[in-house]
C-alpha cells in the first residue's frame, strides 16, 4: 500500500460537543478577554487611521535610536515615535528604523518644510542614511478611512450572512455571523495585545479571513444540510458530530495548506509585510477552530428545521391532504 | 460526469496553454518593458532611433506583450490625494459678476440711487442700494444675470440664490449651480494635472477623481511626492496687469478695482495693480525655457492671436509705463514697456534657475488650475524598497508552492501531484489574467497570490476527500471519483461565494494596495475553480482512460 500522509485517520468519531461548555466557553471569554484589551491597551493604528507621517530610513551602518530621537528632538514634535526594525533577510550592512510623527496639520498632511528638516537632521547623524519611504496621512481622510473600515467588515459581514440565508436557513447564517464575530474580534484582539500595526491592509486581512473562515464553516453546513436529508430521524446532535467528523480531514488538510503558504510569506516575505500576514495566519487558525467549535453551537441552539424534502407546514395546504396520499 | 466531450478538452487545454503563452511576458519583465516603451515612443515621435529600434526589437513583437503593472509599492513612486478647494471657484465666479453687474445697475442709477458692494463672506456678493424702495426692480436686474441650471436631478433650477433684505441684495450661487460647478471644477483639475504631469513624461500615471472634489495621483517612477507636488501643487495662474505704483507698505489701501501683490524676488517690495488683466495666461499658445539678454534663465512665451492683439494695443498705448507679470498672485517682474510689441511673443525673466525656467514654461504650457489643492495624504516609495518587496514576494511564492505541492503529493499521491499542477497552473493563469486586463499588482496582490496557492487546493481537497468516502462505501473507481465530483460541487460553489463576498467588498470599499489585493483574490478565486473542476478532471480522465484502474489508493 502506497504511503499516505494522513493528520486525520479515517472514521473518526470524536465527541465535539462533549467539551462544548469548555471549548464555547473559552471561545466567549476570549471574546470578552479581547474587547477589554482592545478599549484598555487601545490598537496601534497605523498612519492610515490616525494622520501623520512615517518615514523608513536604511543605512549600511549601525545606529542607535536614542542617536535618532536626540537628533529629531530639537525640532520639536511632541508624538514621535522610533522603532528599529529587524529582518532575518537584512543581513549585517542594512539598518532599517520606522519613524512615526503625529500629524501637525489640520486637514493635510506634514510640510515639506518639516519633510526637508528632518531629513537634514538624520542626515546629520547619518550621512549614508536614504529614506526608503515616506507617507503621510492627513486626519481628514485618516477619519474616513476609519469609517471606511468599519462599514467593510459590516457589510461583508451582512453580504455573507444574507448569502448563507438564502442558500441554507437562517440559523445557519446566525452560526456563521456569530464565528465571523468571533474571528474579527479575536484577531483585532491579538492586534491590541502585541500591538502590532493595524491599518487599511490589516482590515484587507480581516476581510480574508471573513472569507476563509466561512468558507470552512460553509463546507461543514453544505454536509450537515446533507445529512440532514439522508437521517431524518438521528438527533441534531449527533448528526452534527458526524458531519464534523466526515469533514475534519477536509478541514484539517485546507488549513495546513493555508497555513503552510502564509508561513512561506510570514519567514520570507519580508518585513513590509508582515503583520498582514500575521493577521490572515491568525485569522486561519482562529477560523478553523470556530468552524468546529463556535457557529455549529449556535445552530444548535437555534434547533432548524428537519424535514427538508416537504414543504414547510405553515405553508402546506391542509394536513389532511397529505394523510389521503397513499 | 467522467465524459468530457472532445471539444470541452480542447477548449481546457486550450484556455490553459493561452494562459502560459499571456503569462510568458512577465518572466521577461525589464526586456518587454524596454520593448512595449519604445513602441509606444517610435508611433508617439515617429522617429527611430538605432537605441528604440534595439529595444523593440528585444521582444518579438508577435508575441503578447502585456505584463503586470506593478504597483506603486513595488516599483517605487510618489502618490497624493489632492482635495480641490471648490469654493474659490465660487469666489471667482462672484468676483467677476460684480463688474457686470455693477454696470447693469449703473445703467439705472437715476432709479436705484448708488450702488455699492458691501463686505461679505467669500463666495457671495452683497450689494446695497440707495432706494430702498426700489429694491425689486434691482432684484429684478440681478434676476437677469441668473440662468437656467440643467441637471440630472433637477430642471427649472436658477443658477443665482438672491436674498433680498432691506436695501440689501445677497446674491450666491445656488446648490444645483455648486454642484455643477464643483464637477466642472474637478474634470478640469484632473485635465490640467494630467497634461503636466504627462509633460514630465513619466510612465502608466495614474491620475483619477475620487469622489465629490478630490484627485487622486499617482505616478511611478517619480523620486518624491515632493516633487509631484511642486509640478501639480502651483495653480500657475498667470496675468499681466499695469501697474499703478510701487512701495514698500503691504497693507497698503489700494483704489477700487485694485490690488496689492508681493513682488516675488524682491523682499519688501508690494506693487500696487489694476485687478482686471490686460492679459491672461488662458491667451498663450506655447512657452518654452530659454534665455535672457544677459543670458539668465528665462521662459519665452507666445500668445494666441486674440492676446497677441490685445498685448500689442496694450503696450502701444503705454510705452514708458510699467507692467507685472502676476504668477499665482505673486508679482515675478514688471518691466518697463520700452516699445510696442505686436508679435504676441514675449519672455518672462527674474531670478530662476534653468530648472525652474523650465518647470515654469511646463505649467505655462499646460495651464492654470481652476483652484488651489490641498493635499490630504501623500506617499513616496523609493524604487529599492519596492524590488525588496518583489525579491521577497518572489521567494516566498516559490517556497510556498514547493512546500504546498509537497504536502499534497504527500497527501493523495498521483492525485495529489494532479491537483499541484493545477495548483501552479492556477498561479500561471492569475498572472496572465491580470496582465489582461492590466490590473495592479501590490504587495498585498503577492501576499493574495500566496494565500491562493493555500486555498486553491481547497476545491481539490473537497473533491478527493469525497472520493475517499465513496470508495470508503464500496463503490467501483470510476463511479467514486464521478460521485466525488458531484457531490462536491454544491460546497465549492457556497465556500468561493463567501469568499468572493468578501472580496467584493475590498473591491468596492478599499483603495491603492487593498484594492490590488482585492482584484488578485478575485482572480484567484474564479481560477482556482477553473483549474480544480475542469483541469483536475480532466488529467484525472485521461489517468482513468489510460490505466484502466481496478483499484485506487487515495
Amino acid at each position: 500500500m502506497a504511503f499516505r500522509l494522513k493528520l486525520v485517520p479515517d472514521n473518526t468519531n470524536i465527541d465535539f460537543f462533549r467539551w462544548q461548555w469548555i471549548t464555547f466557553g473559552a471561545s466567549m471569554a476570549a471574546m470578552v478577554v479581547s474587547v477589554i484589551l482592545i478599549f484598555t491597551m487601545g490598537l496601534n493604528f497605523g498612519i492610515d487611521f490616525k494622520g501623520g507621517t512615517t518615514i523608513r530610513t536604511e543605512s549600511p551602518t549601525a545606529f542607535e535610536v536614542g542617536d535618532y530621537r536626540d537628533a529629531l528632538n530639537d525640532l520639536g514634535f511632541s508624538d514621535l515615535a522610533i522603532t528599529e526594525v529587524f529582518d532575518p533577510s537584512f543581513g549585517q550592512d542594512r539598518h532599517v528604523a520606522m519613524i512615526r510623527i503625529g500629524t501637525t496639520d489640520e486637514t493635510g498632511s506634514v510640510s515639506a518644510d518639516q519633510l526637508n528638516q528632518i531629513e537634514a537632521a538624520l542626515h546629520e547623524v547619518d550621512p549614508q542614511i536614504t529614506f526608503a519611504s515616506v507617507e503621510s496621512v492627513g486626519p481628514k481622510v485618516s477619519g474616513e478611512l476609519i469609517k471606511t473600515a468599519f462599514y467593510a467588515v459590516g457589510a461583508a459581514c451582512l453580504g455573507i450572512m444574507a448569502y448563507i440565508w438564502l442558500r441554507f436557513e437562517w440559523q445557519f447564517s446566525i452560526g456563521c455571523v456569530v464565528s465571523l464575530i468571533h474571528d474579527v474580534l479575536l484577531t483585532v484582539g491579538l492586534f491590541s495585545l502585541f500591538q502590532l500595526k493595524f491599518d487599511l491592509t490589516t482590515i484587507a486581512a480581516l476581510l480574508t479571513t471573513l472569507g476563509f473562515s466561512c468558507n470552512d464553516t460553509v463546507v461543514v453546513f453544505d454536509r450537515l444540510r446533507e445529512n440532514l436529508m439522508k437521517y431524518k430521524t438521528r438527533p441534531l446532535i449527533e448528526l452534527m458530530n458526524l458531519t464534523t467528523n466526515e469533514t475534519l480531514s477536509r478541514t484539517v488538510m485546507t488549513a495546513v495548506t493555508t497555513g503552510i503558504a502564509l508561513t512561506a510569506m510570514l519567514i520570507f516575505g519580508g518585513d513590509v509585510i508582515r503583520d498582514f500576514v500575521i493577521a490572515m495566519l491568525f485569522g486561519v487558525v482562529v477560523g478553523c477552530y470556530s468552524t468546529i467549535y463556535v457557529a455549529k453551537n449556535i445552530v444548535l441552539w437555534l434547533g432548524v428545521k428537519r424535514d427538508w424534502s416537504k414543504k414547510d407546514p405553515k405553508l402546506a395546504a391542509s394536513p389532511f391532504e397529505n394523510a389521503e396520499r397513499p | 460526469m467522467l465524459q468530457i466531450d472532445r471539444w470541452k478538452r480542447i477548449l481546457i487545454v486550450g484556455l490553459c496553454v493561452l494562459g502560459i503563452g499571456f503569462a510568458v511576458p512577465n518572466l521577461f519583465y525589464q526586456r518587454v518593458e524596454s520593448h512595449n516603451d519604445a513602441v509606444a515612443e517610435i508611433e508617439r515621435t515617429g522617429v527611430e532611433t538605432p537605441e528604440l529600434a534595439a529595444a523593440r526589437d528585444g521582444w518579438p513583437s508577435w508575441l503578447p506583450s502585456s505584463v503586470v503593472a506593478l504597483g506603486l509599492d513595488l516599483r517605487g513612486g510618489a502618490h497624493l490625494l489632492g482635495e480641490v478647494r471648490v469654493a474659490e471657484v465660487y469666489k471667482a465666479r462672484m468676483d467677476a459678476l460684480w463688474p457686470e453687474l455693477r454696470r447693469a445697475l449703473a445703467d439705472e442709477r437715476a432709479t436705484l440711487g448708488a450702488i455699492r458692494r458691501l463686505p461679505s463672506p467669500e463666495g457671495t456678493l452683497k450689494i446695497e442700494i440707495e432706494n430702498a424702495d426700489q429694491i425689486a426692480r434691482a432684484t429684478e436686474i440681478v434676476r437677469g444675470f441668473s440662468t437656467p441650471v440643467t441637471t440630472l436631478t433637477g430642471a427649472g433650477q436658477q443658477s443665482l440664490a438672491i436674498q433680498v433684505q432691506g436695501n440689501t441684495i445677497t446674491i450666491q450661487l445656488s446648490d444645483a449651480e455648486k454642484a455643477v460647478t464643483d464637477d466642472r471644477t474637478v474634470q478640469q483639475s484632473v485635465e490640467i494635472i494630467r497634461r503636466r504631469v504627462d509633460e514630465v513624461g513619466t510612465r502608466e500615471p495614474t491620475i483619477v477623481r475620487q469622489g465629490a472634489d478630490r484627485i487622486l495621483i499617482q505616478v511611478p517612477g517619480i523620486g518624491s511626492a515632493e516633487e509631484l507636488k511642486a509640478l501639480i501643487g502651483t495653480t500657475a495662474k498667470l496675468t499681466f496687469n499695469s501697474v499703478v505704483g510701487t512701495g514698500t507698505n503691504p497693507d497698503a489701501r489700494p483704489g477700487v478695482g485694485q490690488v496689492v501683490l508681493p513682488a516675488a524676488d524682491q523682499e519688501g517690495i508690494y506693487y500696487t495693480l489694476e485687478e482686471s488683466p490686460v492679459v491672461t495666461g488662458e491667451e498663450l499658445t506655447n512657452a518654452v525655457p530659454g534665455t535672457d539678454p544677459n543670458g539668465q534663465p528665462a521662459v519665452d512665451f507666445s500668445f494666441n492671436p486674440t492676446g497677441a492683439r490685445k498685448f500689442g494695443a496694450y503696450t502701444a498705448a503705454n510705452i514708458g509705463q510699467p507692467f507685472a507679470i502676476v504668477l499665482d498672485d505673486q508679482v515675478i517682474s514688471a518691466p518697463v514697456i520700452r516699445s510696442a510689441i505686436p508679435g504676441g511673443t514675449g519672455q518672462i525673466s527674474g531670478s530662476m534657475d534653468y530648472e525652474e525656467a523650465n518647470q515654469l514654461a511646463v505649467l505655462l504650457r499646460a495651464g492654470a488650475l481652476p483652484a488651489q489643492l490641498d493635499f490630504l495624504e501623500e506617499r513616496t516609495i523609493g524604487p529599492e524598497l519596492g524590488q525588496d518587496s518583489i525579491d521577497a514576494g518572489r521567494l516566498s511564492s516559490v517556497i510556498a508552492t514547493a512546500a504546498v505541492v509537497a504536502y499534497m503529493i504527500a497527501s493523495y499521491g498521483l492525485f495529489g501531484a494532479f491537483a499541484s499542477i493545477s495548483v501552479i497552473l492556477n498561479v500561471i493563469l492569475i498572472l496572465s489574467i491580470m496582465s489582461m486586463m492590466g490590473a495592479t499588482l501590490t504587495l498585498p496582490g503577492i501576499a493574495g497570490i500566496v494565500l491562493t496557492v493555500g486555498t486553491a487546493v481547497d476545491a481539490n481537497v473537497i473533491i478527493y476527500e469525497r472520493i475517499r468516502e465513496e470508495l470508503r462505501a464500496g463503490k467501483r473507481v470510476a463511479k467514486a471519483i464521478s460521485d466525488g465530483f458531484d457531490e462536491a460541487m454544491s460546497a465549492i460553489i457556497d465556500a468561493n461565494v463567501t469568499s468572493f463576498i468578501a472580496a467584493a467588498v475590498m473591491f468596492f470599499l478599499g483603495s491603492g494596495p487593498v484594492k490590488g489585493f482585492a482584484v488578485t483574490l478575485t482572480i484567484g478565486l474564479v481560477t482556482s475553480v477553473f483549474t480544480a473542476i475542469f483541469l483536475t478532471r480532466l488529467m484525472i480522465i485521461w489517468w482513468l482512460e489510460w490505466r484502466k484502474p481496478k483499484e485506487l489508493i487515495l
